[in-house]
């Protein structure tokens, strides 16, 4: 047989880990800041960019997209042409791949730091970015898909499968998540309502998990431990066994982010009972990774790569432990929206996600370069100190989440609660201040990390197309003569696994639109009504400033919930929420029934100066909604995209009438305000904010008793 | 609960693009050799000009 000659592109994957490392360190700069805001909330100098609500979604979308995002591009573009033996399908699409994917993360960055979001954690980017999104993984399949068709080596790798996994499932939960209704070019409303939205969201968030930063690195994983190590998978036949059944059980594990909520019991036992089995599959994929190393422990030792891979491995080990456990009812009654969560994500992002990258970086940057790394040792000091460095994240956290839990669910033994909710927060202040610093050493140890890979580069030489030769594809059927058509029969399945991806995602979409419009059968509640356009205005605000990130709009059905906060929520009071905003923290109180709570004029002190009227809130002062004006031009578009929605607005009501709706609201809370000696002028966004808060949750007080009494 | 009837459609679709694979695969011979691929994916192919052969001694005219 022939043998073909030809050449890997390297010089993509230099791109892609030059990308890693830029945003790698951006990211966790983003994280640290967002960090240190938590207990020094001065740090965001009085400037809406840089305050929490907004760095929060920088630093979230900058690690997993940017960093991890990048990260599996790296290791993808690769390991697939050495698996496949052949070079990338094209390398203009590797190229269009490469920069539409960073030109989105800047655009990402910048429209965030501006207050673009949609609200929906994780999904944070607006509607032109997402269709961005999506062409470039189109393009990222397409590349892919056509490597895999024309390979050289008819056996796909289990690590090919994992890459198929990730771009099917990217695309449809990307896709379903996304719909949304644009009002204007940087603003949309999710298409979904309250608990619908609520579902899609965690539904597209776990995934996100599961198929972002779970199933492309352990492709890495099965590529890049064997190779570090020089011996083969423990046990390929389990690794095959681990890929079929973790994509299987993953899908369907969502709910568990929504345990104890507005949603349905029956939906939430689902997610329970398949995180549970999520334990198996994750644990046969972690034992396999770890039992490749037996008898080269000795390796590891030595090897810096091979620490960081071991650490990573176990980190997805303990994280995919921890996640089931957390669904369990009981526990996630405890570490719900504490910094229990928090903690659990960063062993998995930190641990799993952050270690591994590095462990590829080390491997890849010599071997690329032609040389070796330019010190060893200095790659062990990065590997000790990221490790203090999760240690010391996590276990404060760990401690944080179940402390400030046990204090929120304590009551004296007359049956009073027994701590303010600021009480909670101000313990736990020391525990934010641990965090940070585990962070700060873990961002020194990847800064270690670029000096130690800029140096290495510095003294190689790069190979851009690394020579390589294999024989053609091996044909299964002996041929006589016409090759070319026995061939493309032969390679067809692939085509056809390309083209029914595109069939089902139409398919898809056609079936969806029409179940968007089926009118939902949540119980309705009468009492509640659509917001009014001032409401709607704070609302966007709230959403703008990242307010859910810090602030829940969801009681469980608690004692101690229902005492702190009142009544516990109920599916039908979300029916007009495009988006939801249960959010899934409480570093602050929930707000689901904060409206009436506060006169008008605590809200606007609070927003001024959050000390002056809860002291020790470590809360950020939003004193530039005192100032700006409220856009009231877009009044008449958004009561016209939420009637879109299936808001039930009254017929005819336009930019006009709610024109003066506005005017009329915005009056009333002026005369409130100036009745406690507050001016404020005409048209600011604070009065907007205020009513928005003044609404939340107060529908269900006028509500009939038979239609809130029986319901979750 | 409409959007659970849409998570279902997507989630089944992508379940049923899975199970093809997964059928296609087991047809194509995928999974009936466990033993050589994870061998020899530890192997690069590099061009044989580089790897030293000692049984033709005509390549050795070509050394440092």
């Amino acid at each position: 047989m022939e043998i073909e000659k030809f050449y890997y592109d390297n010089k993509t994957v230099k791109w892609f880990a030059y990308a890693v490392m830029f945003w790698g360190i951006v990211g966790m700069l983003a994280g640290l800041w967002a960090a240190v805001s938590m207990y020094y909330p001065a740090l965001n100098l009085g400037i809406p960019a840089t305050t929490f609500g907004r760095m929060r979604p920088v630093h979230t979308n900058a690690v997993i997209f940017a960093f991890v995002g990048n990260g599996i591009f790296m290791g993808v573009y690769y390991s697939l042409q050495r698996l496949c033996k052949t070079r990338m399908f094209s390398d203009k699409l590797s190229k269009i791949h490469f920069w539409g994917w960073q030109l989105i993360i800047v655009a990402g960055a910048i429209t965030l730091w501006a207050g673009k979001t949609t609200g929906k954690e994780y999904a944070e980017l607006e509607w032109p970015l997402d269709i961005a999104i999506a062409f470039v993984w189109i393009i990222f399949g397409i590349n892919m898909f056509g490597t895999i068709i024309r390979r050289r080596e008819s056996h796909i790798y289990v690590a090919i499968w994992f890459y198929i996994a990730t771009w099917v499932t990217v695309a449809m939960l990307h896709i379903v998540n996304s719909v949304e209704l644009p009002v204007s070019m940087w603003k949309s409303y999710s298409w979904y309502a309250g608990v619908q939205d609520a579902l899609v969201q965690w539904w597209y968030g776990h995934n996100a998990v599961a198929f972002f930063l779970t199933t492309p690195y352990l492709g890495l994983m099965y590529y890049f431990l064997p190779k570090a190590a020089n011996r083969p998978i423990y046990s390929y036949r389990l690794s095959i066994i681990h890929f079929w059944a973790l994509i299987f059980i993953y899908i369907w594990a969502g709910p568990h982010h929504l345990l104890y909520t507005a949603l349905p019991d029956w939906a939430q036992s689902l997610g329970v009972v398949f995180s549970i089995m999520l334990i198996a599959p994750s644990w046969g994929g972690m034992l396999n990774g770890l039992f490749t190393l037996r008898g080269a422990w000795d390796k590891v030792k030595e090897e810096p790569v091979l620490k960081f891979l071991v650490v990573a491995i176990t980190c997805y080990g303990m994280a995919t432990l921890e996640g089931p456990l957390l669904s369990l009812k009981s526990v996630n009654t405890i570490s719900h929206f504490t910094d229990w969560t928090i903690a659990h994500v960063h062993i998995g992002a930190l641990g799993w996600n952050g270690f591994l990258t590095f462990g590829v970086l080390y491997w890849l940057i010599p071997r690329m370069w032609n040389t070796t790394l330019y010190s060893k040792k200095l790659a062990g000091t990065h590997f000790w100190i990221g490790t203090i460095g999760i240690v010391l994240y996590a276990i404060p956290l760990y401690w944080a989440g179940f402390t400030q839990s046990m204090m929120w669910k304590s009551f004296t033994e007359e049956g009073q609660l027994r701590f303010q909710f600021l009480e909670t927060v101000t313990h736990i202040i020391p525990m934010y201040v641990t965090r940070s610093i585990g962070g700060g050493l873990y961002l020194i140890g990847a800064v270690l990390m670029v000096y130690n890979l800029r140096k290495t580069i510095l003294q190689g030489n790069f190979i851009a197309d690394e020579a390589a030769e294999a024989a053609p594809l091996p044909k299964t059927i002996p041929t006589h003569g016409k090759t070319y058509w026995h061939r493309w029969i032969e390679r067809r399945p692939m085509q056809m696994l390309v083209f029914s991806l595109i069939a089902v995602a139409i398919g898809g979409m056609i079936e969806l639109i029409p179940t968007f419009l089926v009118k939902s059968n949540i119980p309705t509640i009468t009492s509640v009504k659509p917001y009014t356009p001032l409401e709607l205005h704070g609302r966007d605000i709230y959403i703008r400033e990242g307010c859910y990130l810090c602030h829940s709009q969801m009681v469980r059905p608690f004692r101690d919930e229902v005492a702190r906060y009142g009544e516990y929520s109920k599916a039908g009071e979300f029916v007009y929420d495009h988006p939801f905003q249960w959010g899934s923290k409480r570093t602050g109180p929930d707000l689901a029934r904060v409206g009436g709570k506060y006169p008008d004029s605590w809200h606007f002190n609070h927003m001024l100066d959050p000390t002056s009227m809860s002291p020790g809130s470590i809360m950020p002062s939003y004193v530039w909604l005192l100032d700006t004006e409220l856009d009231t031009s877009r009044t008449g578009n958004m009561i016209r995209a939420m009637r879109r929605l299936g808001v039930p607005y009254p017929d005819g009501y336009g930019a006009d009438q709610a024109g003066k709706d506005l005017a009329a609201q915005e009056a009333t809370i002026g005369a409130a305000l100036k009745a406690d000696k507050i001016q404020t002028g005409r048209n600011k966004e604070i009065v907007a904010l205020i009513a928005y808060l003044q609404r939340l949750g107060k529908d269900i007080k006028e509500a009939p008793k038979e239609q809130t009494a029986m319901q979750k | 609960m409409s959007a659970i009837i849409l998570l279902l459609i997507a989630s089944l679709s992508v379940a049923a693009v899975f199970l093809g694979a997964f059928i296609w695969s087991v047809k194509h011979h995928q999974f009936d050799d466990g033993y050589s691929p994870p061998r020899r994916m530890l192997f690069d192919d590099h061009p044989s000009e580089d790897i030293p052969d000692h049984s033709n001694n005509k390549k050795a005219v070509h050394g440092n």
